[in-house]
């Protein structure tokens, strides 16, 4: 095996990183594949949370690169998925406790034996953004269809670009149909148009999402979510596969009717 | 070691310190200035760097790793000086300035190049966060995004979408004018004059914005012939 690294990045905070990688390993992982995720964000760990694995660590990435504990130590498996498994950030350090070439060593490390290694980058264009994505094989760009957040993808892409890690591709989150039909929110066409990159994937506004990052239970893992549906597509993407498009505006017609009689949002 | 150590030039200025790099390979004159740095630790302490890097080609990872070693000897860099207009683009990207109070004495070389007939051809779409200055006239086959910046002594042509900041005529040349396929720019500046922000346009058509008869900024639908 030999691990492809993917990066998960967007300038803007709150956008939904975190979100996306949580979900994105663990759709993986249920296709059975071996994923690592290593939280990017020293200092202000949130991955851990959302897999619902707090708990559970013992030793950080920090450690690993200090040489406090051996990189399996550092290994949290999932509590649902043997072959996923989290690197946690530290959160009592900064993003200077690592370097771009400690993440690179340690990526090289992880990858004969996981078929993926997804990074969750911290915000912004600094020092943690640069550690995150100097191992990344694949970079993929997540931003909500809003105007803060695509300047912010655009900049990202732009840097991607003068780094030579080839064109991102882009997971536009948080979409709301409705909105986007009454003219009040950007549209996929509106945000592709500007970025000009690859789309692998929408994600629609769901408040299942949110949870069950608080359930520390990422929403692939309920059948029913429709944005829990666009990550297992986006998995499948990962993984070489066609995967069409999901059909977001079927709230409205036939469709919508049959899940409001069936008490399914 | 004393041969490589006089590899960059290293002296104060108003700003901070400045290092001059010579034409020397890259790396050699990295380690030099590393080595440097770590010979007199407390002078370079909490430093203000700005590097004179000539006409080296630098790619982003080149100086983000200078920029990561210099930071974990508590040094900022915060300023490249290059004369070759990759590496000032690279510097613009990681935010850097490219400019210092004190001007190059290789200056008027510039400003010689800045003739009516010189333009700048970029050929891909500007992305937030680039600026692209240049003495002469300005051409973009691609798109400029918004939270870009172009800025022009002469006229800029945009085959694309204007969607950034565009300053044409920055020096003062009021008869400068400014085209693009679509012109739904946020501002427009031509010498002193700035447009109000231009709606988006339905059905774009290609527009030329300049300082009309009542010198005022406007734009019009270019014709052609």
């Amino acid at each position: 095996m030999t691990a492809q690294v993917i990066t998960v990045t967007s300038g803007k905070g709150g956008v939904g990183k975190t979100t996306a990688v949580a979900n994105l390993a663990t759709a993986l992982a249920a296709d059975g594949k071996k994923v690592v995720c290593m939280d990017g964000d020293i200092g202000l760990r949130n991955l851990d949370v959302i897999m619902g694995l707090e708990n559970r660590i013992v030793y950080d990435i920090v450690d690993v690169i200090e040489g406090r504990c051996k990189l399996k130590q550092a290994m949290i498996r999932d509590k649902h998925y043997p072959d996923l498994y989290l690197i946690p950030a530290a959160q009592t350090r900064d993003k200077n406790a690592v370097s771009p070439s400690d993440m690179t060593r340690i990526c090289n490390d992880l990858r004969p034996d996981a078929d993926f290694v997804i990074i969750d980058s911290p915000a912004g264009i600094e020092r943690g953004f640069r550690n995150a994505i100097a191992p990344a094989d694949r970079v993929l760009v997540v931003t909500n269809p809003e105007v803060s957040a695509v300047r912010d993808a655009d900049r990202v892409v732009g840097i991607l670009e003068a780094e030579e890690k080839g064109s991102p591709s882009l997971i536009l989150n948080r979409l709301n149909p409705t909105l986007v039909r009454n003219n009040d929110m950007l549209s996929a066409e509106d945000v592709l148009d500007l970025l000009g990159i690859q789309l692998i994937g929408i994600v629609p506004e769901d408040e299942s999402v949110i949870i069950g990052s608080n359930r520390g239970a990422p929403v692939v893992t309920d059948a029913k979510s429709r944005a829990g549906q666009a990550f297992r597509n986006i998995a499948k993407r990962l993984q070489g596969q066609e995967i069409p498009f999901m059909d977001l505006e079927q709230q409205g017609g036939l469709w919508g009717a049959i899940q409001k009689l069936t008490g399914r949002k | 070691m004393e041969q490589i150590t006089s590899l960059v030039q290293i002296k104060g200025i108003r700003d901070g310190l400045l290092a001059t790099f010579s034409d020397a390979p890259w790396e050699d004159q990295y380690l030099s200035l590393l080595a440097q740095i770590g010979e007199r630790p407390a002078f370079f302490q909490g430093a203000r760097l700005a590097i004179d890097v000539g006409s080296q080609i630098l790619k982003v990872n080149d100086l983000v790793d200078l920029r990561d070693h210099l930071s974990e000897r508590n040094i900022t860099l915060w300023a490249v000086i290059s004369e070759s207009p990759t590496t000032e683009h690279t510097s613009q990207l990681l935010g850097l300035a490219t400019r210092i109070s004190k001007p190059r004495p290789q200056e008027k070389t510039h400003v010689d190049a800045a003739s009516d007939d010189t333009a700048l051809f970029v050929n891909k779409t500007l992305r937030s966060g680039t600026r692209i200055e240049f003495p002469g006239n300005i051409v973009v086959m691609g798109d400029v995004n918004p939270g870009a910046e172009i800025v022009a002594e002469g006229n800029v042509i945009v085959w694309g979408r204007v969607r950034g900041m565009i300053h044409a005529g920055a020096k003062g040349n009021r008869s400068a004018f400014i085209c693009a396929l679509d012109l739904s720019a946020n501002q427009l500046r031509i010498a002193d004059e700035v447009s109000a922000m231009l709606k988006p346009q339905k059905d774009p058509k290609p527009e030329i914005a300049s300082i009309n008869s009542e010198g005022r900024l406007q734009a019009e639908l270019w014709h052609t012939g």
